[in-house]
């Protein structure tokens, strides 16, 4: 019984002392491999008295199975030793900054997004979107929208022309996005409901006048469309718009020679704090946009009986409500490609206002 | 306009406040743009002095003591040179703010004395430029009471905002009868009464051209003194900003602003002979009574006399025979002129006048002769004199325009159920005189009204009296189903365009449409009917042809700011010509420095390099794919537009003809002629002239057929010519087997002296995949020998040993 004991404690010890899995793969070979310490006394057995057997058999077994265990436990345990020790090896300083996602760095610019939110709302309400020429004629721009030539009116208008052609005629760069209401009358029957976003020119430059800006039109004719609905397409946007759950607003009699009557509308808000407008809200009332029925001249132009058809239309700065909603203090930084106001002012990418999700995030 | 509350109510009886009135004014259209209640004088008070010390450590200060009205004399230190006992003057108490040293007053000690407030001098209070003494009134001035009432000073003064159309309210009457109408008051102007003339009027008038003159009304008053005029007139006119002259000019001013009636008035000692109203002569010239000499043309109607142009008709008199301190004899004129032509003439000589303003807006011709018996009784009511009898020639008297509107026509448009009799007085009370025709009303156009044209206008009439804010919103009525979509394509691609570029770093910018002409010719544009003929500045003159001059500056601008590492993009119009068609929708971006996709400048993961030509293809065609242009079909040529790199750029071409886009980096001269400096590299794609897909019957997509087979990859090197494209080496051998081959990539390329000048060795992964059976070693080796056949036949090249 003694020398299986010793060698028990021998093999424990070789065991204990492998310090890698190639040591007790050795330790294990040694022991209980073909010719392994063990395997050969268990060979014994087959020499041995039945009565020896008997004790010999499950003592021999019984280190057998201890020594076996002893080497898996081992093994594993120098597997988990080795695995971590590769691991704090690779051990890397994850303080490290990372770069940023191009779709991070990059914006869409303020005028971009919410001509995609005005059409967000209006696309709700039925409307497509039209565009047309930034290089008008004299007619569009003006003769067919019901200026009579050398009215005052135009001279509200500071326009940039071109210089006159062959046959006199001079084009000039639209002054208001309405030369898109007399050519969709042209392409389309009524009923027509239709949004115009795009680029007008005025010769006129300050912090809130640019001698480009952009400006959004709206233009409903049917057979009935009155004041009362356009009171209602403008209060529903202006809400909307400015994502407050009710505006107050204020219709009053203008003039512009286009309409018949003619509104301006001014929105109350609140411009107490410094450099921020909240719309719904406080004493003040700011212009906000001019409307007002389609003129009967305009329908003429657009080839409709103004006694059959009637409709209204609206024009407002979209320059203008995105200094008011998003707060930029000076128009023409619009227009200058900063990238420090580009990535300040500016959308990311994947920011698309929809109506369902909310217009703006934040 | 501009006008006091004390003005209005000479016209207008009312109890309202100046609030309510001037609510009212904007809510029936005519906008208050400024309110000066003059606030900023309440606090000012006449005072007393009581006595008046010379000041114990002062030469020039005196202690005075003030009685402002309560009995109790106030110590006021004061270095005026008329401070003195028993004058009365203007007092501000510790606590008011003095405008014309912005200075709210404290208590204060001047050299060792308290000083409880500051008599005022008129320079203080703005009211002049007066600062050599303090306000001295004379003795019964009312101690206590406030200063600006007694000085008549407290009157409001209301400008509104006139819209184009309203003539009518470019007079305080005008405005009176609007809000006469609106109920908030009623009119109590005198009726005017003809003042009777003695003899005719010597001076005769004959109008040469009938369509620049539509009537001209002349009178001579005879033996007038004319001195200042009346204090009244004269507080009016200096509180809208107008500066008294001498009383017969101020009646004139006066006039023009009361009634809206302009006129002019001429020293008759002063004409020579007769007047004529005709055209100018080219180059005639004036001396107006602005002092400057204006060179007249054919267009501009004039009054002459015969020493030559007396006045520019409707515009400005001239100074020749103007009136003054001198004048005895005057001659007054109430003239029609032609709107178009006044204007016309005000804008070609740059003059802005308050005649000018009235007649190219349309003065009442009712009021030409009524206007005139005014001004007569206004001049002999205060210069005295004896009137002849009005010259009247060429009016043809007026005629109402008839307008017939029907009943329901106001709630057609506007929504509003306005009772018949309502609109009735509503119109009645502006002076349409309706006419009750069933179911219309006919109206006769009031003549100082020419902006009422229909029934669209009568419309209007009633709703702002009425009230547009009675109008209660309406839904507009829904179509009954689910919109569809509502953007057009170009719409689409435009939308899809921008995010995808954003998604790849890239900053939206939007620049000018016009550019500087050396830019726009560098660009292929800057041709004449492009040019603005009054651009706002002179590097704004040419419609872009190109979104790159722009960026590049843009980008330029940005590193010139210390941020060279720059990426912008812009989706807009170029301009091809100045037809409706020629405006085409192109997206372009560039990029700057290091600005690549991955990132920009120095990292501690690697250094981002010098952006070049492949950065600029790479976001070209993202841009197509966003575009829904059809990328796989694309050939790519090299070289692009002249402002390129020649060899580092490229042009995108669908089939032979179809040039969707160019890429490439910037050729050196044309940075240096933008200023501009690199690496820089852009690209420009038309959206407009990519192909618009078929419609297709159905959303469902193509059926996805995997293939139960391995597929394989195969690597291959070819040394070809340097000149050699490496999309011909790719088409080649794609081509070698269409069905098998189903990827072709270029994985390097290699140049060197191993290879021989002009070489090039170009290695491609090609993907091949089995569809209906597993290839054996010699189907591979049979497709690999036809790769390599195919390669070096289309290209010269030889399989790399």
């Amino acid at each position: 019984m003694s020398d299986l004991q010793s060698l028990e404690a021998s093999l424990m010890s070789d065991i204990a002392s492998a310090s890698d899995e190639q040591a007790i793969e050795a330790v294990r070979v040694a022991a209980l491999g073909k010719k392994g310490s063990i395997s050969e006394k268990l060979k014994t057995l087959g020499a041995m008295s039945a009565d020896e057997r008997q004790t010999m058999g499950p003592a021999i077994n019984g280190l057998k199975l201890r020594v076996s265990d002893a080497i898996t436990a081992r093994k594993s345990q120098l597997r988990d030793a080795a695995i971590n020790a590769r691991l704090a090896a690779e051990t890397l300083d994850v303080t490290l900054p990372v770069r940023q996602a191009p779709a991070e760095r990059g914006r869409i610019h303020p005028i971009s997004q919410v001509i995609d939110e005005i059409t967000a709302i209006f696309g709700d309400m039925g409307f497509a979107i039209a565009e047309g020429p930034d290089i008008e004629t004299d007619y569009y721009n003006f003769t067919a929208l019901n200026f009579p030539e050398g009215h005052p009116a135009r001279e509200m208008h500071d326009t940039f022309f071109f210089q006159p052609d062959e046959a006199g005629e001079r084009k000039l760069l639209r002054t208001h996005t309405s030369p898109v209401q007399i050519r969709t009358m042209e392409a389309q029957k009524p009923p027509i409901r239709i949004v115009i976003p795009g680029k007008t020119y005025r010769q006129d430059s300050d912090a809130t006048h640019s001698p480009m800006f952009h400006q959004v039109e709206g233009l409903v004719v049917d057979k009935s469309a009155n004041v009362a609905n356009m009171k209602w397409v403008l209060e529903e946007f202006c809400k909307a718009f400015f994502e407050v759950p009710s505006v107050k607003m204020r219709f009053r009699p203008s003039f512009f020679p286009f309409t018949e009557p003619s509104m301006e509308v001014d929105i109350q808000c609140d411009r107490s704090r410094p450099g921020e407008v909240r719309f719904g809200e406080g004493n003040d009332w700011m212009e906000i946009l001019g409307c007002g029925m389609v003129h009967p001249n305009v329908l003429r132009a657009g080839g409709l009986d103004p006694d059959e058809y009637q409709g209204f239309a609206w024009g407002m700065g979209i320059d203008r409500i995105a200094m008011l909603k998003y707060g930029m203090p000076d128009l023409r930084a619009f227009f200058d490609a900063d990238v420090r106001w580009l990535s300040h002012y500016g959308f990311r990418p994947l920011d698309m206002p929809t109506l369902f999700g909310g217009l703006s995030n934040g | 306009m501009k006008f006091t509350l004390s003005w209005l109510k000479d016209h207008l009886d009312t109890d309202a406040s100046l609030a309510e009135i001037c609510e009212r004014l904007t809510m029936i259209g005519l906008e208050v743009e400024a309110v000066d209640d003059k606030a900023a004088l309440k606090p000012f008070v006449i005072a007393r002095v009581v006595s008046a010390v010379q000041h114990p450590d002062a030469d020039k200060l005196r202690v005075l003591m003030v009685d402002t009205g309560d009995g109790k004399p106030i110590q006021v230190v004061c270095g005026a040179p008329n401070a003195r006992e028993g004058l009365v003057g203007a007092f501000a108490a510790p606590g008011s703010y003095v405008p014309g040293i912005d200075v709210t007053l404290s208590v204060g000690k001047i050299r060792g004395v308290e000083s409880h407030g500051m008599m005022c001098s008129e320079r203080e209070l703005q009211l002049s430029d007066e600062h050599d003494g303090i306000i001295d009134l004379p003795a019964d001035a009312p101690v206590g009471t406030p200063f600006a009432t007694y000085a008549r000073l407290d009157d409001p003064v209301i400008e509104i905002n006139l819209t184009p159309n309203r003539p009518d309210a470019t007079s305080v009457y005008g405005i009176a009868r609007d809000l006469a109408a609106s109920g908030l008051g009623t009119l109590k102007t005198p009726a005017i009464a003809p003042v009777a003339g003695k003899g005719e009027t010597p001076v005769k008038v004959s109008i040469a051209d009938p369509e620049l003159c539509h009537g001209f009304a002349l009178r001579l008053v005879k033996g007038v003194k004319n001195g200042p005029s009346p204090k009244w007139m004269q507080q009016q006119l200096i509180a809208i900003g107008l500066r008294p002259i001498n009383a017969l000019v101020d009646i004139t001013n006066y006039v023009t602003f009361d009634r809206g009636r302009p006129l002019h008035v001429f020293d008759a000692a002063k004409v020579a002979g007769d007047l004529v109203v005709r055209p100018a002569k080219d180059g005639e010239k004036v001396l107006a009574l602005d002092g400057r000499e204006y060179t007249l043309n054919a267009s501009m109607c004039v009054i002459a006399d015969d020493n030559g142009v007396e006045s520019i008709a409707g515009v400005m008199g001239g100074e020749h025979s103007g009136c003054d301190e001198t004048t005895t004899d005057v001659l007054i004129e109430s003239a029609l002129w032609s709107p178009l032509n006044i204007a016309r003439t005000g804008r070609e000589l740059g003059i802005i006048t308050d005649a000018r303003y009235r007649f190219e807006r349309g003065v009442d011709p009712e009021f030409m002769i009524p206007g005139i018996e005014l001004a007569t009784q206004l001049v002999t009511d205060i210069c005295g004199g004896a009137p002849c009898e009005t010259e009247v020639v060429g009016y043809a008297g007026h005629e109402a325009k008839r307008i017939s509107m029907p009943v329901s026509e106001v709630r057609r448009l506007t929504g509003l159920d306005v009772p018949k009799a309502e609109s009735m007085s509503i119109l009645d009370r502006l002076g349409f005189k309706p006419q009750d025709k069933g179911d219309a009303i006919e109206v006769a156009v009031p003549s100082w009204r020419p902006d009422i044209d229909g029934k669209a206008d009568i419309v209007e009439e009633v709703m702002r009296i009425y009230g547009v804010d009675r109008i209660a919103p309406a839904p507009l009525p829904t179509f009954g189903a689910v919109n569809g979509k509502m953007l057009t394509p170009i719409q689409i691609r435009t939308r899809f365009v921008k995010r995808a570029l954003a998604v790849r770093g890239m900053m939206e910018a939007v620049t000018w449409s016009f550019i500087p002409e050396e830019h726009a010719k560098l660009f292929g544009g800057g041709q004449p009917a492009l040019r603005l003929a009054n651009p706002i500045a002179a590097d704004m003159s040419d419609m872009r042809p190109s979104l790159l001059p722009g960026l590049i500056a843009a980008a330029q601008r940005n590193a010139d700011r210390g941020i060279g590492d720059v990426a912008l993009f812009e989706v807009s119009g170029i301009y091809e010509g100045d037809g409706a068609d020629n405006q085409r929708r192109v997206a372009a971006g560039v990029r700057r420095g290091t600005a690549k996709l991955d990132g920009q400048g120095r990292h501690w993961g690697g250094n981002a390099g010098a952006v070049g030509v492949f950065d600029a293809k790479a976001d070209a065609f993202a841009a197509l794919e966003a575009a829904g242009a059809p990328v796989d079909k694309l050939q790519v040529e090299a070289s692009g537009p002249a402002w390129y790199h020649p060899g580092r750029s490229g042009t995108i071409k669908l089939g032979p003809k179809i040039v969707l886009g160019t890429f490439g980096e910037f050729h050196p001269r044309t940075l240096e002629a933008l200023d501009a400096s690199g690496p820089l590299a852009g690209f420009e794609i038309y959206l407009d002239t990519i192909p618009e897909p078929k419609a297709k019957p159905t959303r469902t997509k193509p059926r996805l057929d995997l293939s139960p087979f391995q597929g394989v990859k195969r690597d291959f090197a070819f040394v070809v010519d340097k000149s050699v494209e490496a999309a011909a080496i790719v088409k080649a051998a794609a081509g070698a087997d269409k069905k098998l081959v189903t990827d072709v990539r270029v994985f390097d390329v290699f140049e060197g002296a191993s290879l021989g000048p002009d070489k090039k060795s170009i290695a491609i992964e090609v993907a091949i995949q089995p569809t209906d059976r597993t290839l054996t070693d010699e189907d591979f080796e049979a497709l690999g020998a036809r790769i390599v056949a195919n390669v070096e036949k289309t290209t010269g090249g030889a399989l790399r040993g």
